[in-house]
């Protein structure tokens, strides 16, 4: 086989595959009353090359995704149009990185509750691919650590 | 015998009254800097709070804003975590928390909002003309930012820490472990 037909080949068969996305550990972080906005954090790995693009909630209309970066001890925010997921990767929105925002809330995110959240992915062929999420709420004052016993650390 | 004894006492080192007994900190030094020497701010019952108020305790200062899910929560949730490793020490510690976003950071909210880390942590506010004024008197940035329909605030994620007396002494960097905080923290409660 040559190289030509070797790349669409190979081509043919990564656009064949599904972004197939593994959720580990979805987290939100509760919030006082009155408080607008929060953050949602997940691991994500992904079989094949995507990215994840957007995500929505049914508690808020406003939902980003957000970089966090730290520039000469200032910290900056910024909403992104995309995290990419390389294939087989474990990329982690955690506190220092990305997450995603919800933002204008209109009701107290409380410890304890489960917060649906849908995540849309998508893969090199473009195709979009949407997954819900669960999310466990966890109290404000948590440092991010499961608070199950099986809490491994990388 | 004695000898020996007497010896040991004339050589021996007190390390308790060295006039040169400087502490180490794992933060930056600020000592005699002749920035933060203060703020003038409202807690969340309105009363003015100055730094003043808090001399005889160690105060743990930052800006921040409570729609942060990241920084800020993680600067209270170590701060928390020092107060409580200091033990009865703890007392001397008192960790206030400066809005950069007065907007959307009610009273209501602060008080809310540092309660859930520890009862003892106190949010300040101000408005947008004293708020600006108090930031560069520490020589912190900070910044509105449009994103979506909403706005973040950019902010300096340092932690200030004055000493009993009120004075600016360390500047601790957001990504420096938590044990420097204890340690930095712990250094000016042992300070006379």
């Amino acid at each position: 086989m040559n190289l030509k037909s070797a790349l669409v080949l190979a081509s043919l068969i990564a656009g064949a595959a599904h972004a197939q996305v593994t959720v580990t550990d979805p987290w939100i972080r509760a919030t006082v009353p009155q408080q607008k906005a929060t953050g949602f954090f997940v691991q994500l790995r992904s079989a094949t090359d995507s990215k994840l693009v957007a995500a929505s909630s049914p508690i808020t209309p406003v939902v980003e995704v957000h970089e966090m970066a730290m520039q000469d001890n200032v910290m900056k925010m910024r909403q992104i149009p995309a995290v990419e997921l390389p294939a087989g990767k474990t990329v982690e929105l955690k506190p220092g990185g990305y997450h995603v925002m919800l933002m204008d809330l209109k009701e107290q995110v409380k410890a304890g509750d489960t917060v649906p959240v849908t995540l849309v992915f998508e893969g090199k062929d473009g195709k979009r691919q949407s997954m819900e999420v669960k999310a466990p709420v966890r109290p404000l004052g948590t440092n991010g650590d499961k608070p199950a016993a099986d809490a491994h650390k990388h | 015998m004695l000898l020996t004894t007497a010896f040991a006492a004339a050589f021996g080192l007190s390390a308790c009254d060295k006039a040169t007994d400087l502490p180490k900190f794992k933060g930056t030094d600020l000592t005699g800097s002749n920035y933060g020497r203060g703020f003038k701010l409202l807690d969340p019952a309105g009363q003015t709070r100055t730094l003043d108020d808090f001399k005889g305790k160690v105060v743990m200062l930052f800006f921040g804003f409570t729609q942060c899910p990241d920084v800020c929560p993680t600067a209270l949730v170590r701060a928390a975590a020092v107060k409580q490793q200091l033990g009865a020490k703890g007392d001397q510690l008192q960790v206030i928390f400066i809005t950069v976003d007065p907007e959307r950071d009610t009273p209501e909210v602060l008080k809310a909002y540092t309660a859930a880390f520890d009862p003892t942590f106190l949010g300040l506010y101000s408005d947008l003309l004293t708020t600006a004024a108090t930031a560069k008197e520490f020589k912190a940035f900070y910044a509105k930012v449009p994103t979506g329909s909403s706005y973040t605030m950019d902010h300096s994620s340092f932690t200030y820490v004055f000493d009993k007396q009120g004075h600016l002494r360390i500047a601790l960097r957001h990504q420096q472990p938590d044990a420097d905080f204890l340690s930095d923290a712990r250094a000016l409660i042992e300070q006379n």
